[in-house]
This record gives C-alpha cells, structure tokens and sequence, in this order.
C-alpha cells in the first residue's frame, strides 16, 4: 500500500514533447508508473518512449478511458490553462513540478480545484513516489538513482524541499528503514497540499507505520502538521526537523515559501507549535533516522 | 525586486482610480523645492526607503514653503534611515486629517483559505496587527467569483462607517483590490487611508510588493531584481541575477548578506537545494560563523553557471572561508558541479593562499565528482576538506571544520581571534 498513486493509478504527462516532459515521461514509465498518454497540442499522433500523445487533454480521456492523474511539464505562465482543462478533463489528482508560476493564477486554479474536488500537489512540487510501486514528477531523476535511494518500508515522508525529499529518504535508509510513499508539496507561496492534507492519508494507510517531515521557515504548513495531530487526524510517531532557525525576518530563501513574513513562520514559532501538540522535534537532521528507528522499535 | 516604493505604489493606485495626494519625486534638493513650489500649499517631504516606523524615525518631514522643502529634502537625501540609505524624496500636499483609516489586502496560504483576504479597519496609521481583532473587518475572496463593489460596502458597513463616507471609502477599497490583481501584489496595503477635514478620502501611504514569478508580466515597473528581500539589490545581487536570467538551465539565486565585511568570522556560502542550503547555514551560525551571501544552485544548473556563482561567492573582500553547502544526496548532474567549482578555485586561490574550503557534494555520481574536484585542486595552495554523502546530515561537524580551518588560515596571517 501507499498514497496518493498506487499500482493501477493511471498516468497522463502534459507537455509530454518539451525537454522536461519527454525525459520525464520516459522516467515515469521506466519506473513502472502506467503512464497512459500525453498531450502536446500540434502533436497528437504521435509518440513519446512509446506513449501516445494527444492534442488535448479530452481527447486523450475519450481515447484512454479513465485517467486518474496527471502531470504537467508546462512553464509557469502557461500551468494555469493546463490545470483547467486537466480538470474540466476529469482527472482529480493533478501534479505540478513547475516553479514562477503568477500567484493570482495559483489562486484561481486553487479555487477551481476546490470548486470541482480535485487534489492539485504543487506548484513548485517535484512529485511522489511509493517505491518499487510508482512515480509521478522527476522525485529520483532516473530509475537506477531511484532504486538507489528510495527502499520500501514503514516510514512515510512529506517535505517542503525537493532535494531533501530525496535526502530524507536516503537518510531513513542508512538507519536500516523504508519509506511508503514520499511526497513533496512544492515551493510556491501558495500550495495545493499543505502537511496537514497529507498526514490524514498516511494515517489511513496500514503500512505507513511513522511519518518523517523536512520543514522550513515561512507559510502555515507546519502549523497545519501540528493542528492534525491536536485533532487526532494523525496519531502515529510523527518526527519534524525545520531548517532556517538561523533566518531573518523578509527575505526569501530560494524557495517562494520561505519567508518570514509580518513576524509569523520562524523556526521558532513552528518548533513551539508542533511540541506543544506532542510531536517529535528534532534539532538535527541527522537524528531523523535513529529517532524514527527508536519510535518504531526497529 | 518585488517591493515597490510608495511614490510608485501611488501612481499604480491613481491609474486604479484610488485618489491619492497632489505630489511628486524629487532626487535632488532644487526639484524638491520645484515641486513643493507648483503644489503651492504647505507639504510634506517623504523619505522613500522600504521601511516600517519611517515617521518615527524622521523619515516624514514638513515644509510651509518651497525654500523650507528644499532644506528639508536636503536633510533626507543622503542620509541613513533604519540602515537604508534615502536616494529619493515625495513632495506632497500636507493632508489635514481627521480620521485614518486602513486598508489592507494579502494571501492567506493556510489549508482552508488558499485565497486572497482583503481587510478595513477604522483605526489606521498604526501597525494592523495591534489593531484589536473587533476593529478590523474582513472577507476573503473568492477569486473565480471575483471581488465587487458591495463586497468592499459591506466592509465599511460592518465597521459603522458614516452613510456620507461609504462609498468613496468602498471605492478605495475596490481600487486597493484591482490593482492587487492587475499588477500580481502578494501584498498590497493603503495605511492611512486618510479622511481629510474637507471630507476628501486618498491614499497617505501605501506599500506594496509584486509577486516575484509575475514581475515580468509587467515591464513597466522597471523591477531590477524580481526577488523579496528587505533591503534594495547590492551590485553583488544584480551580478547574480544576470547570471540567473542569462541562462535558465538550473537555478542560481546569491542574495548578500554584508554588503561590507569589516570583522572576522564571515564565510562565502555556496549551498545547494532551497531545503539542503539553509542546513550549512543553521550549523555555521552555531559555530560563530556568520555568511556574506546566501546561495542556491540547483535543478541541474550547467558548469558555466555554477562557476559563475562560486567565483562571485569566493570574490567577496573580508571572507575567511568558502562552503560548498551541498547537504542533499542530488540526483541533478553533480559533476557539472565539480567542473564549476574547480575552474572559479583554480581562478581564485592562488590569490589567497591557505584559503579555506570545506567541499560537501553527494548524489549522482558522487565518487567521479570527487575526483574531478580533488585531482582539479590538488596543486593549489588553499586548505580543501571534501565530503560525501556519509556527511550529508553532520552539519554541526562540518561547520566546526569549517571554524577549524579558518582559525589556521588566520595564525597563518597573523591574526589571533
């Protein structure tokens, strides 16, 4: 078992013939994710590392049947458009591994997304991965580096930083353990999938047996980890590291989300936040690994 | 950068139908006289410094007459306030208030929001958030539905405004809320929104900034370097953005931290991943040390690029040291890293010999990047340490290496501290 993809979840890439979207489509499917069309207007009939490709989005659902998500290879003034007609699809999981996108665009498709219950990860998200199972995004790069730093186990990973979605699991490794599913929200100022939305589905996952979280400076996500534990949503071992204790108020730290707007999201505060909601904290990240393997009895 | 100054939030306001005070901006004091003369009343001379507090400060002076302005706007200009320096001065019309108000509009990113909230409140000109929650009034925004003009009303209404002032004050709240959409605003802000004792109601101030991924829909504003920070871009900041918008492949973002280094402990930093940089910094900052700059370069950038920023990072007069921050087992090409690094150290130690270099880089093919990076460094005459991803979370070892080294490099010349 996993989140959010699983082994029958079909796949669509959209800008599947640009340089990102070829590449990655073709890591997807190596990876073993049913990645089951693309879609690049102009270029429908043709096909990418043996995916068919179609001009819109409708015409690859009415060929297809059922696609149940989505990918978009698009560069961020045009993810807007892309994200609409991925819903007016019918498709309701849709991943966004696109940066720079205009924040009143991330706004409307937020809202259309809610407006037609559709989970959007992202923007700025490099993906998910459940090991050995499936990929949506680049979160691994190719096959063999996949294979290589994400082993299946108990521990489930969100992180608001795609390197680290990376780092995290390759840490959980060298402490003997697995991971089910790791998800990166993005980097975006605003963002489809907060911690607080993804905890519940590891919670409701049997295999997930803890949940290990990258968090940063900036924004309400790590609020929202600790208010889903005060609320019972999440009740496993739950272990948090947030970098950026050193940080200054009002500047930005590569990612959109990283900053310390108006006094609020310092390391500080969030740190208060998620211990006083009785959740593992840790100072370094290099005790995410044994802290988790102590709380698993592993 | 994304912050606006007030003069040119203003003009954005006026061309958004919110009436903003007869005025102008001046650099030089005889303009700021000029201008004060053509208002033909008393004025009031602004410093333009993105700052908070600027009345308290000084920044806010007042003139009776053109003579007086111009000695005022000589007082400002060139002078330093909250740490800013001020390069330029509004000249406007003195506003003979009797009431403020305060409007308000920002993104709320929390899980049930995701949306725009515009805010009134009946007690402007101080800080909102020591506003009492009762005296501020608020609505989000349902961004597919839009905001309207009774949506901006029932704002006013809530907080009892008086029936002769309700619609100019719902107008200004709609003018507030069109130009945060049309220009992109993360945030925007009217505060004052000032009722004059003539019954007028205009902008006193305003602050507001452009989302960064949407400063290139408007060229007009002339944004020099689309990035949030406190303080305006330094030479070193607008180097790094040429190299960042010149070559999309990857991503280069330096943002200075000392502009001027006049005391030890300062280290060149060159991280990698948005997540993995900050760790070196925490660790560093627990051991004394303080960055010059802060840096990214990921997403696969080319070697040309990662060059580019290292040599940038490693040029900065008064470092002790340079970390390459790399706390992340990457998948990006990180030879094209080792190749980068090299060629700037190649170019730069010499120059400084005993030059500290704490060297962390893990990933896809890590064991040919570390050789690329020790064979490219092994006749040079600088102190390298390299690690690989056994370190990648021994922050707190790495940063001491790095206070190690630095304290050789400094009996080397002498220096005790």
């Amino acid at each position: 078992m996993a989140i959010l993809l699983e082994k029958d979840t079909t796949v669509l890439v959209q800008g599947i013939t640009g340089r990102e979207g070829s590449a990655r489509a073709a890591f997807m499917k190596g990876y073993g994710t049913k990645v089951v069309a693309g879609v690049t207007p102009g270029r429908g009939g043709e096909e990418i590392s043996g995916i068919p490709v179609y001009n819109t989005v409708e015409e690859a659902v009415r060929t297809q049947g059922r696609i149940d998500a989505s990918v978009t290879f698009v560069p961020g003034p045009g993810l807007k458009d892309a994200v609409f007609e991925a819903i007016d699809g019918g498709i309701k999981f849709i991943v966004m591994p696109v940066e720079r996108v205009p924040l009143y665009d991330i706004l409307e498709m937020m809202a259309y997304a809610k407006l037609k219950g559709v989970r959007l990860l992202g923007p700025g998200s490099i993906g998910a991965i459940s090991p050995g199972i499936a990929v949506m995004g680049w979160l691994g790069g190719t096959p063999e580096f996949a294979k290589r730093v994400f082993v299946p186990g108990p521990v489930g990973v969100i992180s608001r930083s795609g390197g680290q979605s990376g780092t995290v699991p390759w840490a959980i490794k060298e402490a003997g353990l697995g991971v089910t599913t790791v998800v990166h929200i993005g980097t975006e100022p605003v963002l489809g999938q907060s911690f607080g939305d993804i905890l519940p589905l590891f919670q409701a996952d049997e295999d997930t047996k803890a949940v290990a979280i990258f968090g940063e400076i900036g924004g309400p996500y790590e609020e929202e980890a600790a208010e889903a534990v005060r609320k019972k949503e999440f009740t496993k071992p739950l272990v948090v590291f947030v970098a950026g204790a050193w940080a200054p108020e009002g500047m930005r730290f590569s990612h959109a989300s990283s900053i310390i707007e108006r006094g609020k999201g310092s390391a500080k505060d969030k740190i208060k936040s998620l211990k006083e909601a009785g959740v593992h904290v840790v100072d370094r990240p290099d005790e995410i690994g044994p802290t988790l393997k102590r709380l698993l009895n592993a | 950068m994304a912050r606006l100054y007030e003069y040119q939030g203003k003009q954005l306001l006026k061309a958004g139908k919110v009436p903003i005070p007869q005025g102008e901006v001046a650099t030089t004091p005889q303009e700021a006289g000029k201008i004060a003369g053509k208002i033909g009343k008393p004025v009031a001379v602004k410093a333009q410094i993105w700052a908070g507090g600027r009345g308290k400060a000084g920044g806010i002076k007042f003139a009776s007459n053109p003579q007086e302005a111009e000695k005022v706007a000589g007082d400002l200009l060139g002078s330093t306030l909250k740490d800013l320096k001020v390069e330029k001065v509004l000249i406007e019309e003195k506003l003979d208030i009797d009431k403020e108000y305060y409007v308000g509009v920002i993104i709320d990113a929390s899980r049930e929001v995701r949306a725009p909230i515009v805010m009134f409140s009946t007690e402007g000109g101080v800080d909102i958030e020591s506003v009492p929650p009762e005296k501020i009034a608020q609505t989000t925004v349902d961004v597919l539905r839009g905001f309207r003009l009774y949506d901006a009303l029932n704002l006013a209404v809530q907080l009892k405004v008086p029936n002769q002032h309700l619609t100019s004050i719902a107008q200004a709240i709609m003018g507030l809320f069109q130009t945060f959409k049309a220009y992109n605003c993360r945030t925007a802000e009217i505060n004052p929104l000032v009722l004059t004792k003539e019954g007028k109601i205009l902008a006193g101030d305003c602050r507001m900034a452009i989302d960064d991924s949407s400063v290139f829909r408007h060229p007009e504003l002339g944004i020099e370097v689309a990035r949030e920070a406190s303080t305006p871009p330094t030479e070193l900041d607008k180097i790094a953005w040429q190299i960042e918008e010149g070559d999309l492949r990857g991503t280069c973002y330096i943002a200075q931290m000392a502009p001027e280094i006049k005391e030890l402990n300062y280290v060149g930093y060159h991280g990698i991943g948005g997540g993995g940089a900050i760790l070196g910094v925490d660790a560093l900052n627990r051991q004394g040390l303080k960055i010059a700059n802060y840096a990214d370069t990921s997403g696969n950038p080319t070697a040309a690029k990662v060059y580019r920023a290292a040599k940038l990072i490693i040029n900065q007069p008064g470092i002790e040291g340079y970390m390459l921050g790399g706390f992340i087992v990457a998948n990006q090409e990180q030879w094209h890293h080792a190749h980068g690094v090299v060629k700037a150290l190649r170019e730069e130690i010499p120059k400084r010999p005993g030059f500290p270099c704490v060297i962390l880089l893990c990933g896809n093919r890590e064991k040919e990047s570390m050789e690329i990076l020790k064979e490219g460094t092994s006749d040079l005459p600088g102190r390298f340490e390299f690690y690989g991803s056994d370190k990648v979370y021994e922050t707190e070892f790495l940063a001491k290496r790095m206070k190690a080294l630095i304290l050789e490099y400094r009996k080397d010349r002498g220096i005790t501290g």
